[in-house]
């Protein structure tokens, strides 16, 4: 009896610790990343220092490097993608929580989750070989006689019409993280109680309005984790972008049309031919930075939805 | 009347623009699911399964690639799921409250949705680099490490749904704590940890960035762990970007196996889980 007692107790202590040390493990994975990552680039951190992230330079043969371009190329195409996705995921939130009639929203609601599902390659794929050349001959030239002739913001949508660069890169990305952004305001729109949104419609407000200034209010804190959310897929996001960046890291002017060039497009692009040395380091910094990016940007969006969850489970 | 009547028409517009939205973001599944089984269904042929990658200008398959993509993929399954699910198992019974288990989740939740080619750049560093050459063992602990969070995740999330009482029923008949997990608590969520499993499955068939500097490709039939080993997906990457047009048909079809198994996985879970989900 004390025995098998005994038994239990140590299998208990070898089990816990066993546990743990594998929690540790996964936490330890984080620090060797920054780590590993940070000592492979401290030939390139040296060399250049601050001047990395200023210069625009990108000459492997002269061993001279600078982290302007491919960071120019990961923000803007991910501002692209969210100033299309924002949009576009609100209205597919309102329309799967407020206006589908209830036997729609599973079948609605799975297939917006299976876009997610779909590996990057197939965006990447998709893009070069179907969307490109349709957008370069259709949608581009009406671009620049349209938007493009307006002044101030005319010259983004003007240049050649090729179909690849970084205005098509920016949209690949929106169609790639409207799912997450729609899925988890989705899923805030449904924290809201019932009996605040009632209260606003027997008041005699439209559906708008209570989406627009009951739903959206109580949800805003949540709302702006999904968009963290999706930043930070966007920024991260590789195949679709090398596909379709068009890997120029030449930048002439402002112009959305011309190739151009990410974080992610010049490390899977590079990486694998670099020269050991300055060269390889100065790509690893490159991908250091989008790193520390990456995780500052999930992290906010993190801590905004614990409190928005945390709310939310105070109130009701 | 006059504001009423604004009301009402901003109303509308709102309402025939969210339903808009959701017609936008259904167009595209269908147009890229339509494209890739109409390219991949004109690219498919047994030879596929039966013939290496092909140098360009001759006719061959995808047998290398697909081989290397199954046994890279089974490798990081095996590596990551005990380790996963171990850590889960801390999180959801142990360290519910802990210093540990708080930074671990926060943690866990950030490499979530961390760039894959960030992990494809620590592999490189802390294994090819050292080792000095690229091979399919990397490539596997690249996707290991894009398993261990997505399992970690479900494996906690599913463990803590399992109501207390059973826990404790199990405790008053005097069984010790991990006895209790492995018996009762992982048991009865067994069902929800699969799902976890076949989503990190799924998530990484697809993978590529993670691959591009591990595992590289091959042009050749290998079987060596410690040598570079062909894959769909790299291989899809190669081909599509060429120029050549019976490349860019394999590509095509490397898409649509892949594309099908993913979705075939993401469906098969969600039937398992409907199942656990009926249980309680």
């Amino acid at each position: 009896m004390n025995e098998s007692h005994n038994k239990g107790r140590l299998g208990d202590l070898l089990f816990l610790n066993l546990t743990r040390i594998f929690a540790a493990i996964t936490l330890a994975l984080l620090v060797g990343i920054v780590v590993s990552l940070t000592w492979s680039a401290m030939p390139s951190i040296k060399a250049f220092g601050f001047g990395f992230l200023t210069s625009s330079e990108w000459n492997p043969p002269a061993e001279r490097f600078g982290a302007l371009v491919p960071m120019y190329g990961t923000i803007v195409t991910s501002v692209i993608a969210l100033v299309i996705a924002i949009p576009i995921s609100f209205g597919i939130a309102l329309f799967l929580t407020e206006l589908s009639p209830t036997w729609l929203r599973r079948p609605l609601g799975i297939a917006i989750e299976l876009l997610a599902g779909i590996p990057s390659i197939v965006y990447g794929i998709w893009g070069l070989l179907v969307f490109a050349p349709i957008f370069g001959k259709y949608v581009q030239p009406w671009l620049a006689a349209t938007i493009g002739q307006v002044p101030l913001i005319g010259g983004l949508f003007q240049g050649p019409a090729l179909g690849i660069g970084i205005l098509a890169a920016g949209i690949i990305l929106a169609i790639m993280i409207i799912p997450f952004i729609a899925s988890v305001m989705r899923d805030v729109f449904e924290l809201v109680p019932p009996l605040l949104k009632e209260s606003c419609y027997g008041l005699g407000g439209t559906t708008w309005e209570v989406v627009w200034k009951v739903v959206l209010p109580y949800t805003r804190v949540g709302v702006i984790g999904g968009i963290m959310l999706g930043l930070g897929r966007a920024l991260g996001e590789t195949m679709a972008v090398t596909f379709i960046i068009g890997n120029a890291s030449l930048l002439s002017n402002f112009s959305l049309f011309l190739p151009g060039n990410s974080i992610t497009s010049a490390l899977a692009n590079e990486f694998a031919e670099a020269t050991p040395g300055l060269y390889t380091a100065a790509l690893v910094q490159l991908g250091l930075i989008l790193f520390v990016i990456t995780f500052v940007v999930l992290s906010l969006s993190k801590f905004l939805l614990l409190s928005m969850e945390k709310n939310s489970g105070g109130k009701q | 009347m006059n504001i009423k009547l604004k009301r009402k028409i901003i109303n509308s517009t709102a309402l025939l623009l969210s339903m808009a939205a959701m017609a936008f973001g259904l167009f595209w599944l269908i147009w890229i699911l339509w494209m890739v089984f109409e390219q991949g269904v004109s690219s498919l042929s047994l030879t596929l399964f039966t013939e290496n990658t092909p140098p360009p200008g001759s006719a061959g398959g995808l047998k290398n690639a697909i081989a290397g993509s199954v046994i890279m993929v089974g490798l990081a399954m095996l590596m990551a799921t005990p380790v996963a699910i171990l850590a889960g198992i801390y999180l959801a019974e142990y360290g519910r409250n802990t210093w540990l288990g708080k930074i671990t989740r926060f943690v866990n939740d950030i490499l979530l949705s961390a760039p894959s080619i960030v992990i494809g750049l620590f592999v490189y560093a802390v294994l090819v680099a050292q080792v000095g050459k690229f091979s399919a063992f990397a490539g596997a602990v690249a996707l290991a490490l894009l398993v261990i969070p997505v399992v970690v995740r479900t494996t906690e999330d599913m463990l803590i749904l399992v109501p207390n009482t059973l826990r404790e029923a199990a405790f008053a008949l005097g069984a010790p704590h991990w006895k209790v997990i492995m018996m009762v608590t992982l048991r009865s969520a067994k069902t929800g940890v699969v799902t976890g499993i076949l989503l990190a499955l799924a998530r990484i068939s697809g993978e590529t960035a993670p691959l591009l500097f591990t595992a590289l490709s091959n042009q050749f039939w290998s079987l060596d762990l410690s040598e570079p080993m062909a894959n769909l997906p790299v291989t899809i990457f190669k081909f599509a970007m060429s120029p050549f047009a019976d490349w860019q048909g394999l590509a095509w079809a490397g898409v649509f196996i892949i594309t099908m198994a993913v979705l075939l996985l993401n469906i098969i879970a969600r039937v398992v889980f409907r199942e656990s989900a009926t249980q309680y």
